[in-house]
């Protein structure tokens, strides 16, 4: 048990309680927060596999533009806790528990089959490579999601009109 | 005893380094509500505070002495998790932008594990920076939600609006640093300005000397423009104004958690304007061109007066308490100064660390002099300000210096 | 050095709960949510597949989903705003019928 796999087993176990909260949480506003939690966690194990410029733009745009979002979007709407209404017990006894064998029989296919080799902590990515990638052999459709934000962009702003304007 | 020290040398160094860091950036944060008050006050034609003290300088300690034993109210039906969790994620971001920052050119070996004068000397610092930038829009809006209060909320999600406009500003301008430097390494960035013998012309903010660099005046500009919104300080401060929405989002926050919100603002004000001096002013670097070696000694230079006239002041001074301790810290300043004329080794260690402070008190001085000084914006032109005019001017500052860069490497 | 076959299990795990959570709730937020959650798992294993082998090519792909993750993200709570003012509720379960 050296130091990487100790850190991995603490963010692991970060990221799946932070998953499990969101789960649990009455008020989507916690649900947020923890899934900012889980995404700061996911961050870090980037920076142990060596993803360092992908841990970085996950936590700048996933955690500081897209939650920052769906968090203004909450508090604008004022969204009040989950109304408790009467689902299905079926559901949740039959269902949960096929969930967790479902996850079980595909972690047991995954260290069945020919594994991939191991994560070297110690070998970074560097950003250059990634980035002589993006703009040499993936420079179409770099240019295709500048396009699509553009896209997004306008839906947005159409959707944000007021009635009849 | 001397084995544990060497087995655990890679924790308990950078443990010491937090520990002095976090030390000295509390104390200096303390002085700067001090300073500002005083500087301030100069401005408006009046003393300041001047009675706690030889000139007011226990103030900041008699404000600590009022924090820690006010009442600390919590409002009825506030979100308990995130009314306490709000202001320790604005001061534990404002305090973690600080490891990053390299403040000197030294490597030491200590117990066998080699550091530098920095807590973590990391490739990509820049960019961790801006991650922890990103993320301090929460303690803003999260305290503002969590305070169930109309003018709160209000002054929260203005202010968070605001620094998300503003983040995309600061981002942009820092690219044509990036692009000349080559890499995100914060060290590497103030090293490669400090390659030619050009001295105060060779940095980030002059470009000479390096074959491919370019003047990045509009870059520090646009910088130092959206690092004040950045940190919500006047002319942009609207959402935390008095006159406008009661306190903006620390209307319910008093004692202990305002006084955290509070270092947590002056302590990001202190990592942006670190972030200004390694980027565009030349980090560690001396102003002189470093063959003149004679310059080695301006720091004495400015110890010795500025401890003879604190000595000259104190003996006048109306109080026996002033009496006393103003001139015992001239003498101690100018025992300092004297000291490092006499020995040169010292005198080397100390020459990064005194440019650096030095410039980061500058930047420090002139946000409380606009504060002090300018009005402030209305919020809608707040936002057309940072999204019509700062961002296509940081954009135009990156093709602009990337066509410089391309036509000299030709 | 960290087996692999560790990411891709907590990846699968993250996008169980991600389901699980996408199926129990009924907050519209919620729900988009645990899409942006099932999204974030499968970055994981991207990023794990990635430096396994020493290309950069599933870092490159990361970057497009988190894009495009932060396209559908604008668009699908301008949508919900719509909705919700529309309706007056966030609850999926009132939005069954096609009048109001």
């Amino acid at each position: 048990m050296n130091a990487s796999l100790a850190i991995f087993f603490v963010l692991a176990a970060v990221a799946v309680a932070a998953a499990v909260s969101l789960i649990l949480q009455r008020h989507p506003i916690h649900s947020a927060l923890s899934l900012i939690v889980v995404m700061v966690a996911l961050a870090g194990l980037y920076l142990l596999m060596g993803a360092e410029f992908v841990a970085a733009v996950q936590i700048i745009v996933y955690g500081g533009a897209v939650m920052v979002l769906f968090v203004f979007v909450i508090m604008l709407l004022n969204a009040g806790e989950e109304e408790h209404t009467n689902f299905s017990k079926l559901a949740a006894y039959a269902g949960i528990p096929m969930a967790v064998a479902v996850a079980g029989l595909i972690a047991a296919a995954i260290t069945r089959s020919t594994l991939p080799p191991a994560q070297d902590p110690t070998a970074l990515t560097s950003t250059k490579s990634l980035s002589m990638l993006l703009f040499q052999d993936f420079v179409y459709p770099f240019e295709l999601t500048s396009f699509l934000i553009l896209v997004a962009i306008l839906g947005a702003i159409v959707l944000a009109q007021r009635e009849g304007n | 005893m001397s084995e544990f020290l060497h087995q655990y040398a890679f924790l308990i160094v950078p443990i010491i380094k937090v520990a002095i860091l976090v030390l000295v950036v509390l104390t200096v944060d303390a002085y700067l509500t001090w300073l500002e008050r005083k500087v301030i006050a100069h401005i408006q034609a009046r003393w300041g505070p001047h009675r706690v003290g030889p000139h007011g300088l226990m103030q900041p300690l008699a404000d600590g002495l009022k924090f820690i034993f006010k009442e600390d109210p919590m409002p009825a039906n506030v979100d308990k998790p995130a009314y306490f969790i709000a202001p320790f994620v604005a001061l534990m971001l404002a305090l973690t932008s600080l490891a990053v920052i390299p403040f000197g050119p030294q490597k030491f070996t200590l117990w066998g594990y080699e550091s530098s004068l920095g807590i973590a000397d990391v490739n990509i610092s820049l960019l961790v920076l801006f991650a922890i930038t990103a993320l301090g829009v929460y303690g803003v809006a999260l305290a503002g939600w969590a305070s169930n209060n109309k003018y709160s909320l209000l002054g929260g999600l203005r202010s968070s609006a605001q620094m998300i406009s503003y983040e995309l500003a600061l981002t942009l301008s820092v690219v044509g640093v990036l692009l000349i430097a080559g890499s995100f390494s914060l060290r590497e960035i103030v090293e490669q300005q400090g390659t030619s013998n050009l001295g105060f012309l060779s940095w980030n903010l002059f470009g000479f000397g390096h074959g491919i660099g370019f003047t990045q005046i509009i870059g520090f500009s646009c910088f130092f423009i959206a690092a004040i919104a950045e940190t919500n300080r006047v002319p942009f401060d609207l959402p935390e104004a008095e006159s406008e929405l009661v306190a903006g989002f620390h209307t319910e926050y008093a004692s202990m958690k305002f006084a955290m919100f509070f270092i947590g603002e002056y302590t990001s004000m202190v990592a942006v304007s670190c972030l200004a001096t390694i980027l565009f002013f030349g980090g560690w670097l001396s102003p002189f061109p470093a063959s003149w070696t004679f310059t080695y000694y301006v720091p004495s230079l400015l110890f010795i007066p500025f401890g003879l006239w604190m000595i000259y002041d104190g003996i006048h001074y109306e109080n026996i308490f002033g009496r006393i301790v103003l001139p015992g810290i001239g003498t101690v300043l100018t025992v300092v100064g004297i000291a490092l004329i006499l020995f040169p080794p010292a005198n080397h260690l100390l020459q990064g660390l005194f440019w650096f402070a030095l410039k980061v008190f500058i930047f420090m001085f002139v946000y409380i002099w606009m504060r002090g000084t300018l009005p402030r914006f209305r919020y809608d032109q707040l936002m057309s300000f940072g999204w019509k005019f700062l961002l296509p001017v940081s954009i135009a500052n990156v093709v602009l210096t990337s066509a410089v860069i391309l036509w000299r490497m030709h | 050095m960290i087996p692999t076959s560790y990411y891709l299990i907590l990846s699968a795990i993250l996008f169980g709960l991600g389901m699980i959570a996408f199926v129990f709730k009924r907050n519209i937020i919620t729900i988009f949510m645990a899409i942006e959650l099932m999204l974030n798992a499968v970055n994981l294993a991207f990023v794990a597949f990635s430096t396994a082998f020493g290309k950069s090519d599933g870092e490159v792909f990361v970057l497009f989903v988190i894009v495009v993750a932060a396209a559908e993200a604008a668009v699908g709570l301008g949508i919900i705003i719509l909705t919700a003012r529309n309706r007056r509720s966030l609850n999926v379960e009132r939005v069954d019928l096609l009048k109001l």
